[in-house]
């Protein structure tokens, strides 16, 4: 029980402190292009198309603020979402720190994190951009299978990469990592998006930006705080940490 | 200090650092953190009810989760 408790509380403060640091910068850089190609994406489906919602895409005009009240709500559900996603993701970070059972501190928390943003930023990003709202794009469904698919994909391909004894269990993650991209990620027929490609490429470099920042504090607050949790539980991290810690007290 | 007893005595670290505790006992802690997660993410990022849609639209953007 104790176990769980401190993982959790781990997950909590790591995702806390990187869905708030997430949500600073998203506020100065991502969500200043969203609102923006909202404009766009009102002008793409006028009011007169066919008067009704096409579920899941919102009303238009909905999503564009117009008091101050209803910009702040939507400031504070979207600092909600970052925290919750932060959460989640440091979960799943420090469940899987948990079964691999290396010791881990802030420096090698670092390490994880930028092996989460390879894998749940870049890796979806190299075959499905990060999208603006009025951009054309396949099937939602489809998707949102391929981008779990390349998440998974790539991040069990870099545990395997990362911590597999076998060479052929290492080769087997290079191979699933790349699987999702052989198969390639759907995209619409045809391109007719109504953002203007300048905010769309900005959108991209700021999107994955913002997501390197925020898997470095997660990887490395989730290190920090895990690492107690990581010591002498299995004969390898013994082993391990025998490697580890000698040269630190030979150079004291 | 602290790494000089994890050197030299990891059985009495084990027992005051972390307590002792089996595998099954590390991998059900580990798969709940896990499950929990994956709900808190899907939530965020793949749910398609119009008001989950709504509220987490500017976060699934800035994720780049597919949103619509």
């Amino acid at each position: 029980m104790d176990l769980v408790r401190r993982l959790f509380t781990a997950a909590l403060v790591a995702g806390v402190l990187s869905g708030t640091a997430a949500s600073v910068v998203q506020q100065a850089t991502t969500v200043p292009l969203i609102l923006e190609a909202e404009k766009y994406e009102v002008l793409a489906q006028p009011p007169s198309a066919d008067g009704h919602q096409h579920a899941p895409v919102r009303n238009v005009g909905d999503g564009v603020p117009v008091t101050t009240g209803e910009a702040m709500e939507r400031v504070g559900l979207t600092i909600v979402a970052n925290l919750l996603a932060g959460v989640g993701y440091a979960l799943l970070v420090g469940g899987v720190m948990l079964l691999v059972g290396r010791p881990v501190d802030a420096r090698r928390g670092l390490v994880w994190g930028a092996g989460g943003f390879v894998a749940f930023a870049l890796a979806p990003a190299f075959g499905l951009p990060p999208e603006l709202p009025g951009m054309a794009g396949a099937a939602l469904e489809a998707r949102q299978m391929w981008w779990l698919a390349a998440a998974l994909c790539a991040g069990g391909g870099l545990l395997a990469m990362a911590f597999a004894r076998h060479r052929l269990a290492v080769a087997a993650g290079v191979v699933v990592a790349a699987l999702p991209h052989l198969v390639g990620a759907p995209h619409p027929e045809t391109i007719d998006g109504a953002v203007p490609p300048e905010l769309a490429a900005h959108f991209v470099t700021s999107s994955l930006g913002a997501a390197a920042l925020f898997w470095a504090v997660l990887g490395a607050v989730c290190g920090w705080l895990m690492s107690g949790l990581l010591v002498g539980t299995t004969a390898g991290t013994a082993a391990e940490r025998q490697s580890t810690v000698a040269p630190q007290a030979g150079s004291r | 200090m602290t790494t000089q007893s994890i050197q030299t005595t990891p059985a009495i670290n084990t027992a005051a650092g972390s307590a002792t505790r089996s595998a099954a006992q590390t991998a059900a802690a580990a798969f709940a953190a896990i499950l929990f997660g994956s709900f808190l993410l899907y939530g965020v990022g793949f749910a398609q009810p119009q008001q989950i849609h709504d509220a987490a639209h500017d976060a699934r953007h800035s994720f780049a989760f597919p949103c619509h």
